[in-house]
């Protein structure tokens, strides 16, 4: 199973999509925990586009997301047509000093729900795959 | 106490306020903002905050509602309050304990073992 989605920033489509792709991977047998990370990371990704790259673009412009679900893993990918962003610059929210900054989670979410993440080089294009455990 | 378009209820016992959500997955940053705001206007009301947050029945939680969480409780420590959370399925838990919130937040079990937290 896999497609491409232009999403714009509106709950319903964002949801829709969310629930295509969980629903895909409790059929193809991923189990509660792989669907629980799965849900959680493409929507920190999906948010990050539209809360960071999207900051000073029209309310209206889209992202591109991708997805590809078999046996072995799952993999989306979501790109936003902002600037981009560099990952390591990204102050560690699980520091003490950091703790209370309300900010900055999404990205450590993804990072360990994932069983592998990476940003192209221009940072606005996040690529996620999730292996199932048995296949790792 | 809460609007009717609230996504949260409202209760108070033994002057402690207990806040449920309505929705189980806490994802939807429009409704997060909304929820934040509604329990800063309850923070702001009481002179020395007790909040109790019960996610019984929250499915999924997102990064956005860690950050109103965060900012929750530092307005209630301003103001010598206190925060408690509880009933949070063990997969939410997770979720605290990988951006290290749960050393930060107070964690119970359950409603009752919260209430106590308040004497």
């Amino acid at each position: 199973m896999s497609g491409r989605v232009s999403l714009i920033n509106d709950r319903d489509q964002i949801n829709a999509l969310q629930d295509l792709i969980v629903e895909g991977a409790e059929e193809m047998g991923y189990a509660k925990g792989a669907r629980f990370a799965l849900r959680l990371a493409v929507e920190e990704a999906i948010a990050n586009a539209f809360r960071h790259g999207h900051k000073n673009l029209p309310a209206d412009t889209p992202v591109e997301v991708a997805y590809d679900l078999s046996d072995e893993r799952v993999f989306v990918s979501v790109e936003d047509q902002g600037p981009g962003f560099v990952p390591d610059a990204v102050p560690d929210p699980t520091l003490d000093e950091n703790l209370e900054t309300p900010g900055g989670r999404g990205l450590v979410l993804m990072r360990a729900y994932m069983t592998r993440i990476a940003h192209n080089p221009t940072g606005n294009r996040v690529e996620m795959e999730l292996r199932r455990p048995e296949s790792v | 106490m809460a609007g009717s378009d609230s996504r949260i209820r409202v209760k108070e016992t033994e002057g402690v306020t207990l806040i449920e959500f309505i929705d189980r997955n806490i994802l939807d940053e429009a409704n997060i903002q909304a929820i934040g705001e509604e329990i800063a206007s309850l923070i702001e009301r009481a002179p020395k905050p007790k909040l109790l947050v019960s996610f019984a029945n929250v499915d999924h939680l997102s990064s956005a509602a860690l950050g109103t969480l965060i900012t929750v409780n530092t307005k209630i420590r301003n103001k010598g309050g206190k925060l408690c959370l509880a009933n949070i399925d063990p997969q939410i838990y997770e979720v605290f304990v990988i951006t290290r919130l749960n050393q930060l937040f107070e964690i119970k079990e359950s409603t009752d073992e919260a209430m106590k937290v308040f004497g």
